[in-house]
């Protein structure tokens, strides 16, 4: 039995005929850790998720969840796995604990098992008190916090979270966040989530696969991803009015120096920690002060530039769109 | 390693899924009245507005004969007692009233001959049952284009309840509403004045329900497989629309079928809403006739059988894109 919670091999998916949606994405999640698909909307995060959750079949490629294929074995993956959709499905009609019964009821799960996982996980997610309101009453971050508990009423080895803080403010989304890593280290579940947020992704993600236009463009740690577009940028300013660039740029770790106008210096370099004590002494040395000095790191969002070669926020839709999308769908339903 | 019991079919597992799924759409409609108050309104208007205009028994009525004025009448002589030749002709006040209402005895009899009852009311009211149950099991197609368009769809298929169970679920929910209603439609007809027939009892009653839960089951089944794989709900509405008059017209719930054209009679004689029909009529209003009464439910007990297993058919294969 292999090793990896999830293995998806060479997945396509082609809508119509001609929409190509997933384009030949393979990669594969090992047991416990957080996997994130980070793309734009409409990268082809969520097909890539219904695939995987059994909702839609592939055009071609296969995927496996614990060594089950999730075409031929699709029951037996259903019972594996817990999914939270991107959307709000919990039943606006019903009360948060009517809600995660029924969840429990898709699962076979007999009545007397449900109802106590039901109570303790409203517990997890903090909504015992709010477990006999109806669900319209409650706010987004209760509504996403009572979908975490649905997917949860299987004790899924995986689980699967389509864009868990989507339309969230930072508050929430933070909270979000402390939920899910709990989930983790209390349940040690596997997660396979998607997102657009860039911090999202690096601050819960283990691992990281970058998806643009239905393909996958590179898999690693946030770590990994962020060296792997190199440099450091170091912002110096020294007391002394002379020009200094060069005596910088000598520095062994450094690629390129610019002065600014206002006179501070900007240093693109390799392992800034390391080449920081080296530049203040080799100035020192030659009688200049360094005044100030800042190290930042890369961010996901250069990381995305370099490997789609667009920045992620314009390619994708507004969150006004995403909202106001979501009170039509809220309205329409009743 | 997860053992293959799991793959086997678990029956309890099937009807706690089933039921789970039934009773949200079914707590749903029980907390928005307003959705049974419009789908009960229209049956009702029909019942009211055109089943109490259409008194076509008072054609007859001894009120309407007498106050004819009736012109001279030329009877042939061959027809008088004894025979003579040429025409004889008798003024019209010598009909007298007594012919008059014997002529309200003979158009009672071609009303009942015709409708099986002496008033059209009562022909059409307990008719309603069918349009009821026609316009919420076609509706419901229209739910599970909801719940693909708002990703509820999603979530059940990705849990391991059998796709059946799903299509099942909306066509029990469709007959338990249907049920429901019919029983406010027929109370509603007994207060409008329809009298039921003196071997009316509980157990007409639940035949009805079994009735209404055959045809219900079939004609959801249908309308579900039309919409397994639809995202607009315009398109279901303007398929439930296209069916449903054209449904009630080619059947017997407003006119009999003896008297329709005859190739109007060969599409009522096939379509389920003239069984359906006349198994309520049997039940309320007319002397029984255990015969015909087998024959309706054989009926649309096929047609439910067959069109909710093409149904669940058409799930396994259609409802995964």
């Amino acid at each position: 039995m292999s090793e990896d919670a999830i293995i998806a091999e060479n997945l396509t998916k082609i809508f119509n005929g001609n929409l190509v949606a997933v384009d030949h994405v393979s990669f594969s999640v090992r047991r416990g850790e957080i996997f994130g698909l980070l793309g734009p909307n409409g990268a082809g995060k969520t097909t890539t998720i219904n695939i995987l959750t059994t909702v839609l079949k592939p055009t071609e490629g296969r995927a496996f969840i614990m060594g089950y294929d999730v075409v031929k074995h699709a029951s037996t993956v259903r019972r594996l796995i817990g999914v939270v959709p991107q959307e709000y499905t919990a039943d606006e009609d019903l009360t948060g604990y009517e809600n995660i019964i029924l969840c429990g009821d898709l699962y076979g799960i007999p009545r007397d098992i449900s109802k106590k996982r039901a109570i303790e996980l409203l517990g997890l997610m903090e909504l015992t008190k709010f477990k006999d309101k109806k669900v319209e009453t409650y706010s987004g971050g209760m509504r996403r916090r009572l979908e975490l508990a649905c997917g949860l009423i299987n004790r899924p080895r995986i689980l699967f979270l389509d864009e868990p803080t989507l339309g969230l403010d930072v508050q929430t989304r933070s909270a979000i966040w402390s939920y899910i890593k709990k989930l983790k280290d209390e349940y040690s579940i596997t997660i396979l989530m998607t997102t657009h947020y860039m911090e999202e992704a690096d601050s819960l993600c283990n691992r990281i696969a970058i998806i643009d236009h239905g393909k996958i463009m590179v898999t690693g740690t946030p770590e990994e991803l962020k060296n792997s577009v190199g440099s450091d940028i170091m912002v110096i300013v020294i007391k002394e009015r002379e020009d200094v660039t060069d005596l910088i740029d000598r520095v062994d770790y450094v690629k390129e120096v610019r002065k600014k106008e206002d006179g501070t210096y900007i240093v693109r370099l390799e392992e800034g920690e390391v080449a920081a004590p080296i530049i203040i002494e080799h100035l020192r040395q030659r009688g200049y002060h360094v005044m100030k000095l800042s190290i930042s790191k890369p961010t996901l969002d250069e990381v995305f530039l370099t490997y789609t070669g667009r920045a992620m926020r314009d390619s994708e839709e507004s969150e006004e769109a995403v909202m106001s999308r979501r009170i039509m769908l809220r309205r329409a339903r009743r | 390693m997860i053992s293959h019991e799991y793959e086997e079919l678990d029956v309890r597992r099937m009807f706690q899924g089933l039921w789970g799924l039934t009773s949200r759409e079914l707590k749903k409609w029980m907390k928005e009245p307003i959705i049974l108050f419009l789908a009960i309104v229209q049956p009702i208007m029909w019942m009211i507005l055109f089943g109490k205009s259409m008194n076509l028994g008072s054609i007859f009525s001894s009120t309407n004969l007498n106050s004819i004025n009736i012109p001279e009448i030329m009877v042939p002589g061959d027809l008088l007692n004894p025979p003579i030749s040429g025409v004889v002709n008798i003024p019209g006040y010598v009909i007298s009233s007594s012919l008059r209402n014997l002529l309200e005895v003979i158009g009672a009899k071609a009303m009942e001959s015709v409708f099986g009852v002496s008033d059209y009311f009562s022909y059409l009211a307990v008719g309603m049952v069918s349009m009821i149950t026609i316009f919420t099991s076609t509706f419901t197609g229209m739910s599970i284009v909801w719940d693909r368009r708002l990703g509820f769809l999603y979530k059940v298929l990705s849990t391991p309840v059998p796709r059946s169970a799903i299509i099942l679920s909306k066509v029990l929910n469709a007959a338990i509403r249907s049920i429901f209603q019919s029983t406010i439609i027929l109370g509603l007809a007994v207060l409008l004045g329809v009298k039921f027939s003196s071997t009316f009892s509980l157990l007409n009653l639940l035949s009805i329900y079994l009735a209404i839960f055959l045809f219900s089951t079939g004609l959801s089944s249908l309308f579900l497989a039309f919409a397994l794989r639809s995202t607009r709900h315009e398109t279901q509405m303007a398929i439930v629309n296209l069916f449903t008059m054209p449904l009630m017209f080619t059947s017997n719930a407003f006119f009999p079928v003896s008297m329709m054209p005859n190739w109007l009679q060969a599409i009522a004689i096939v379509n389920p809403v003239s069984y359906m029909t006349d198994i309520v009529r049997q039940l309320t209003i007319y002397q029984t006739d255990l015969t015909t009464l087998f024959t309706d439910l054989a009926y649309l007990g096929l047609f439910a059988i067959s069109l909710s297993t093409l149904g669940i058919i058409l799930a396994w294969k259609y409802l995964v894109k």
